[in-house]
C-alpha cells in the first residue's frame, strides 16, 4: 500500500513559530531597526545609519569591559571546569554518600543570583561577614568594596561557589554512564589511575563536558545580577561586565539606540562562541 | 508597526534576509542539496554554509566599521563574493 504522504501536522507547529516569532524574532528585528536611528521619543527619531556601530567599536568603555568580560568567563572556565571533575571524580558511586553528595551539590543551584550576590556581600564584610573578617584577623588586608583585585576575587569564588556543582553533577552522570567492562579491561592491563582517566573516563566525559563548557561560558558572559549586588561593578569599574555597561546604557542614560547597536554586537560574539561550541560538539566524529 | 521604528534600509534588510530564506528553500525542493566537504574544516549542508556566511558577513562588516573609515558597501561587496565562494567550494 502506497504510504499517504500529508503534510497538514506542519499546522500544528504553527503556534510555536507564532510564539517565538513574537518572543524572539519580532524584538530582534526592533533591536536592529533601532540601532541605527537615535530615538528620543516615540515619535521622535531620527535615522543616524552606522554611526552607533562605529562609535562603540572604538570605545575604550566597550573595549574594557569586552575584555574584562573575556577575561572573567575563561578564569570561570578554567577553575569550575577541572575542579568539577575533581569532585565528581572523588564522589562515592554507592550507598548513603550518593544521595548526600547530590544533594549538598544541589544546594547551591537553588539559590537564586541575587540572594547569592547578598550572602557574599555579607560574608566578605570586614566587621561582620566571616570571610572577611577572618582573612583581616590573619592580617591580610581584604576589601572587596575599596580594592579591585578583592572585588575579582571575590566575583570569581562567588561564581565558582554557586556554580561547580553544575559541572560535577554532569560529570558525574557522565562518569556513571561508562560500562564497568572498560574498567575491567584497564584493571587486567594494569592501567594507573592517571591511565584510565586519561584514555577512558575523559573520552568518555567529552560530550557531558562540552555541554558544561558550553552552559557555563554562557551563563558567566551574561552575568550580571551577582557583581551588580556584590560590587555595584566597582570599586570603579573593574567588575563592570559587558550586561551590566549595556544595562548602564539602555536604562541609565535612555540611550536606546546606542544600546541597541551594542546588544546587536553583544548577540553576534555569543552566536560565534556558541555556534563553535556547537559545531565542536556535534562534528567531532565527522570523518566525512 | 510603528512601535518597532521601522526604516528603509532595515526593511530591505529584513527583505533581503527573507528572499534569501524563500529562495534557499525553493532552491532545496528543486535541487535537494546533501551534506558534504569543501574547503571548510568541517562537511556543511547549504543552510550550514549560508549560516556560515552570514555570520562571517556581521563581522567582516562590524570589522570594517570599527578599524577603517570606508564606505560599508565594500564589506557588502565582499560578503557577497564570500557567499558565492563559500557555497559553491565551501
Amino acid at each position: 500500500m502506497d504510504k499517504i504522504h500529508n503534510n497538514k501536522a506542519w499546522l500544528l507547529v504553527l503556534p510555536v513559530f507564532a510564539l517565538v516569532a513574537f518572543s524572539a524574532i519580532v524584538p530582534l528585528m526592533t533591536v536592529v531597526n533601532y540601532s541605527v536611528q537615535d530615538i528620543f521619543g516615540p515619535n521622535n527619531r531620527y535615522f543616524v545609519g552606522t554611526e552607533w556601530f562605529s562609535q562603540l567599536l572604538r570605545d575604550p568603555l566597550l573595549h574594557n569591559s569586552l575584555l574584562r568580560q573575556f577575561g572573567f568567563s575563561f578564569s570561570v572556565l578554567a577553575i569550575e571546569i577541572p575542579l568539577g571533575i575533581v569532585i565528581a571524580l572523588s564522589m562515592p558511586r554507592r550507598g548513603l554518600g550518593v544521595p548526600t553528595c547530590l544533594i549538598l551539590l544541589s544546594l547551591p543551584l537553588l539559590i537564586p543570583w541575587n540572594v547569592v550576590g547578598t550572602i557574599w556581600q555579607i560574608i566578605g564584610r570586614g566587621d561582620i561577614g566571616l570571610y572577611g573578617w577572618a582573612l583581616n584577623e590573619v592580617g591580610i588586608d581584604y576589601n572587596y568594596a575599596a580594592n579591585p583585585t578583592d572585588a575579582w576575587i571575590t566575583v570569581l569564588i562567588m561564581d565558582v561557589w554557586h556554580w561547580t556543582s553544575l559541572v560535577a553533577l554532569l560529570c558525574y552522570s557522565g562518569l556513571r554512564a561508562i560500562p564497568d567492562v572498560y574498567y575491567q579491561a584497564a584493571r587486567i592491563d594494569r592501567a594507573s589511575h592517571w591511565a584510565v582517566f586519561r584514555y577512558i573516563q575523559l573520552p568518555k566525559l567529552k560530550n557531558v563536558l562540552l555541554i558544561a563548557v558550553m552552559l557555563r561560558f554562557m551563563d558567566s558572559f551574561m552575568i550580571y545580577t551577582e557583581p551588580f549586588v556584590l560590587t555595584g561593578g566597582g570599586p570603579g569599574t573593574s567588575t563592570t561586565f559587558l550586561s551590566q555597561t549595556l544595562t548602564k546604557m539602555a536604562v541609565g542614560q535612555f540611550d536606546i539606540g546606542r544600546a541597541a547597536a551594542f546588544s546587536l554586537i553583544y548577540f553576534l560574539i555569543i552566536l560565534l562562541v556558541t555556534w563553535l561550541f556547537y559545531t565542536a560538539m556535534t562534528h567531532t566524529d565527522d570523518k566525512a | 508597526m510603528e512601535w518597532m521604528a521601522w526604516t528603509l534600509p532595515t526593511a530591505i534588510f529584513f527583505i533581503v534576509i527573507g528572499l534569501i530564506l524563500v529562495g534557499m528553500t525553493v532552491w532545496q525542493m528543486v535541487t535537494p542539496g546533501v551534506k558534504r566537504r569543501g574547503f571548510l574544516p568541517i562537511s556543511t549542508t547549504r543552510g550550514d554554509r549560508l549560516f556560515i556566511t552570514l555570520l562571517a558577513a556581521g563581522y567582516g562588516h562590524l570589522m570594517l566599521l570599527g578599524l577603517t573609515v570606508w564606505p560599508l558597501w565594500i564589506a557588502t561587496l565582499a560578503s557577497v563574493v564570500a557567499f558565492v565562494i563559500i557555497m559553491k567550494w565551501g
